[in-house]
C-alpha cells in the first residue's frame, strides 16, 4: 500500500494570496520559461519536504484525474 | 593500417590453421568471440588451469572508437588477472567530472567518481579498448592451455546434454568442435544467440551521437567534461575526454533525423570540432563514427551448456561506461563458478546463480542508462523544462546537483544473491552480503589484493577452525582503515567469494556457521 504522510486536509491560510503569488511566478514568461519556473518551484519544495515517500505519494495523487480522486 | 576489408587495424594476426580438417575435436571450454570479454574470460579460466579454445571470426584487433573508460572495479578484476599494472602504466587516471551548461565557462557541478580515498585503484582509467585487448592477448600467450584461433568463425551450433557442438569455418577449411562448455562472447550481433533462436529484447533510443576521436596537443585537466546545450552544439549535449597518445574523444549529440553516412564525412565533422575548440585548432582525424543507443538484453544468460556474457547477453548505452565494464563483471562472476563446476567442487546449480546475479546487474545498468538517456534527451516540453530547471538550480543549490545525470559512472553492482547468507546479527556499518569488499590499505599492500582467486575468510582474531581448504587472512589491529570499513570488531569474520563479493559475515561465528555459509555460497 501507499506509504508516506501526505496531508490532503485543507490547512492553508491566505489561499488567495498564495494563488496570486503562484500566478505571478510565471507572469510575463512564455510557455517554456513558465514550465521551467514551476519546475524550479516543485524541486525547491520537494527538497524542503525531505520525505521521499510523501513526495512519491503526492505524485501519484497529482497524476490521477480529478474525476477518480474519490474513487 | 587499413586491411583488405576496409577496417583500420591495430594489430594483425596470422590466420590460425584448422586443427583437424573435416574432423572432430574435443575441448573443455570453447569461447566464441575474442573481444575484450571473450579474451578476459579465457584469461580467467586459463589461469585456473582449464583447457580453453577461443574462436575469433576476425584475424585482427580493430583500431576503432569503442570503450575508453575502465572503472575501478574493472581494474580490481584486472589486478586479479595479472594485467592491472600494464593498464595503469599506459592509461590515464581520472576521478573528477564536470558538467557545463549553455555558454557559462565555469561548471554547474563537479563530481568525484571515487569519493572514498585510500584504495589501490582510482575511479577510472582512460585507455583505448584495443590496448586492453592487446594486453589480454599477450597474457594469454603465456598460458599453454589456452589456444587462440584467429579467423575461425562459428557457423552452426548443436546443443547436447553434456556439451555443445560448434561448426567452425576458417580460411583453410571447416571442422566440428565439441566443447563441454561454451561461453558465448560474440558481441551484440551474436551468432550463438541467433543459432539457438534466443531473445534479445529492449529499447532503442531515438538519438544519434557523433564520435570524433582526434589527435591533438591540448592542455586540460584529466577530467570528464560534459556539456548540456552548449553554444557549439545548441539544444544537444557534448562530451570531451582524453585518451593516451594525445587522442581525444569528442562526442556530439546529433538528434534523430540525420543522415548517418554523411555525418561522419570529415567535411561535416570538422565544423563541430572547430566550433568546440576554436577555428585555429590543429588536429588529425583518428576515427569518426555515429552510434545509436540501445538497451537490450537476453531474458536468461544460461542456456544449458551455453552461457552468454558481455554484449552478446546485454547491450547498454555508453553513458556511464557500463558496456565493457559490465562484461568484465560477467567474467568475474562466471569464472570461479564454472571452475568449481568443472572441478566437481560444486554442481551445475551454482551456474544458475550467475544467471540470477548477472541478469540483475544488467537490469540495474539498463535502469541507469535509461534514466541518463531521459535526462540527456527529454521526451516532451515538460520534461525538458524539468531538466533545465534542475540545471538552473544546480549552479547555486547543492540539493539539485544529484539529479543532474550525464551518465552514472559504473561501479560494482550490489545484488540479492541466493549465495549470500543473511546477517544474523545487527550490523550498522561494514559491507553487506551481496556487495563487493571495499578496498583499504592492509599491511604493506591492499585488502583486495589479499583475497586472491579462492574463497577467503577475512578475520580479526576469529578463534574457530576454518573448513579444509579455506584461506584465512588476518586483519591486524594496525590496519585501521580496513577494520573501520569492514566494521570488523575483535572476533568478527567475513566469508569472501573468489570474486571479492561478501558471502557472509559474523561478529562471532562458530565453525558450523562458516561451513554452512560456504556450502550455501557454492549452491550446495
Ligand atoms: C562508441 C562506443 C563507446 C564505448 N565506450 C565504452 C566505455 O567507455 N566503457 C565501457 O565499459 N564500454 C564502452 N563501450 C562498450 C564496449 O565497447 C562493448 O561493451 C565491448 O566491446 C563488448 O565487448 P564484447 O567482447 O562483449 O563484444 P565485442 O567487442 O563485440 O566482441 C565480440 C567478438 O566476437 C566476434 N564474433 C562475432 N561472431 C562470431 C562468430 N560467429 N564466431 C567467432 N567470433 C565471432 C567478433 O568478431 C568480435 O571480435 C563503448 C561502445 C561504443 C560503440
Amino acid at each position: 500500500m501507499t506509504s508516506g504522510n501526505l496531508d490532503l486536509a485543507p490547512n492553508l491560510t491566505g489561499a488567495d494570496d498564495v494563488y496570486e503569488a503562484l500566478v505571478d511566478l510565471t507572469d510575463g514568461l512564455d510557455e517554456t520559461a513558465s514550465l521551467r519556473a514551476q519546475a524550479r518551484l516543485i524541486l525547491i519544495l520537494i527538497n524542503h519536504l525531505n520525505d521521499r515517500e510523501t513526495v512519491l505519494q503526492a505524485i501519484r495523487v497529482a497524476r490521477r484525474p480529478a474525476s477518480d480522486r474519490h474513487g | 593500417m587499413i586491411n583488405a576489408r576496409g577496417f583500420k587495424v591495430f594489430r594483425q594476426f596470422e590466420p590460425s590453421p584448422v586443427p583437424f580438417p573435416d574432423g572432430r575435436e574435443h575441448t573443455t571450454v570453447a569461447i566464441v568471440g575474442a573481444g575484450p570479454v571473450g579474451l578476459a574470460m579465457a584469461l580467467d579460466l586459463g589461469r585456473r588451469g582449464h583447457p580453453v579454445v577461443v574462436l575469433s571470426r576476425l584475424d585482427f584487433v580493430a583500431q576503432a572508437s569503442k570503450a575508453i573508460c575502465f572503472s575501478k572495479r574493472t581494474l580490481d578484476i584486472f589486478d586479479r588477472l595479472g594485467i592491472g599494472d600494464a593498464i595503469m602504466a599506459k592509461g590515464l587516471t581520472w576521478e573528477v567530472g564536470k558538467i557545463f551548461w549553455r555558454d557559462a565557462s565555469d561548471p554547474v557541478y563537479r563530481y568525484d567518481t571515487r569519493p572514498l580515498k585510500d584504495q589501490k585503484r582510482p575511479g577510472f582509467v582512460n585507455i583505448q579498448q584495443y590496448y586492453i585487448e592487446e594486453f589480454l592477448v599477450e597474457a594469454l600467450a603465456e598460458l599453454p592451455n589456452v589456444e587462440l584461433r584467429w579467423g575461425h568463425k562459428v557457423e552452426a551450433v548443436t546443443p547436447m546434454n553434456d556439451g555443445v557442438d560448434l561448426h567452425v569455418t576458417a580460411a583453410s577449411g571447416t571442422y566440428d568442435l565439441r566443447a563441454e562448455w561454451v561461453i558465448a562472447c560474440d558481441g551484440s550481433r551474436s551468432t550463438m544467440r541467433r543459432e539457438l533462436g534466443l531473445d534479445f529484447d529492449g529499447r532503442v533510443f531515438q538519438d544519434n551521437f557523433l564520435i570524433a576521436d582526434i589527435r591533438m596537443k591540448h592542455e586540460m585537466p584529466m577530467e570528464r567534461w560534459f556539456w548540456f546545450d552548449p553554444p557549439f552544439n545548441p539544444g544537444q549535449s557534448a562530451l570531451m575526454h582524453k585518451q593516451p597518445d594525445d587522442v581525444w574523444r569528442l562526442d556530439f549529440q546529433l538528434g534523430w533525423n540525420v543522415d548517418r553516412d554523411a555525418a561522419i564525412l570529415p567535411e561535416n565533422v570538422e565544423p563541430y570540432v572547430r566550433a568546440m575548440l576554436g577555428d585555429d585548432v590543429e588536429f588529425e582525424r583518428e576515427w569518426y563514427s555515429v552510434y545509436t543507443f540501445q538497451c537490450r538484453r537476453m531474458d536468461r544468460f544460461v542456456h544449458g551448456r551455453t552461457i552468454f556474457a558481455g554484449d552478446a547477453a546485454h547491450l547498454v548505452s555508453p553513458f556511464g561506461a557500463r558496456g565493457c565494464n559490465g562484461g568484465f563483471a560477467d567474467v568475474d562472476n562466471l569464472g570461479w563458478k564454472l571452475d568449481c563446476v568443472i572441478r566437481g567442487v560444486a554442481g551445475e546449480a551454482l551456474l544458475e546463480s550467475y544467471n540470477v546475479e548477472a541478469t540483475a546487474a544488467a537490469e540495474e545498468n539498463h535502469i541507469h542508462s535509461t534514466r541518463s538517456s531521459d535526462f540527456l534527451t527529454p521526451k516532451s516540453t515538460a520534461s525538458r523544462a524539468l531538466r533545465d530547471a534542475v540545471l538552473e538550480l544546480a549552479r547555486d543549490h547543492e540539493f539539485a546537483r544529484p539529479m543532474v545525470n550525464s551518465g552514472r559512472p559504473s561501479t560494482a553492482i550490489v545484488f540479492d544473491s541466493p549465495l549470500s547468507t543473511p546477517d544474523a546479527e545487527e550490523w550498522t556499518d561494514g559491507v553487506r552480503p551481496g556487495s563487493v569488499v571495499v578496498d583499504a590499505p592492509l599491511g604493506d599492500g591492499w585488502l583486495l589484493e589479499s583475497i586472491g582467486e579462492e574463497f577467503t575468510l577475512l578475520s580479526r582474531g576469529w578463534r574457530g577452525k576454518a573448513p579444509v581448504g579455506l584461506r584465512v587472512v588476518e586483519v591486524d589491529d594496525r590496519d585501521r582503515l580496513a577494520i573501520e570499513r569492514l566494521g570488523l570488531e575483535e572476533g568478527a569474520a567475513y566469508l569472501v567469494r573468489p570474486d571479492q563479493y561478501v558471502a557472509a559475515r559474523w561478529k562471532s561465528a562458530c565453525d558450523a556457521d562458516v561451513e554452512a555459509a560456504l556450502h550455501r555460497a557454492l549452491a550446495a
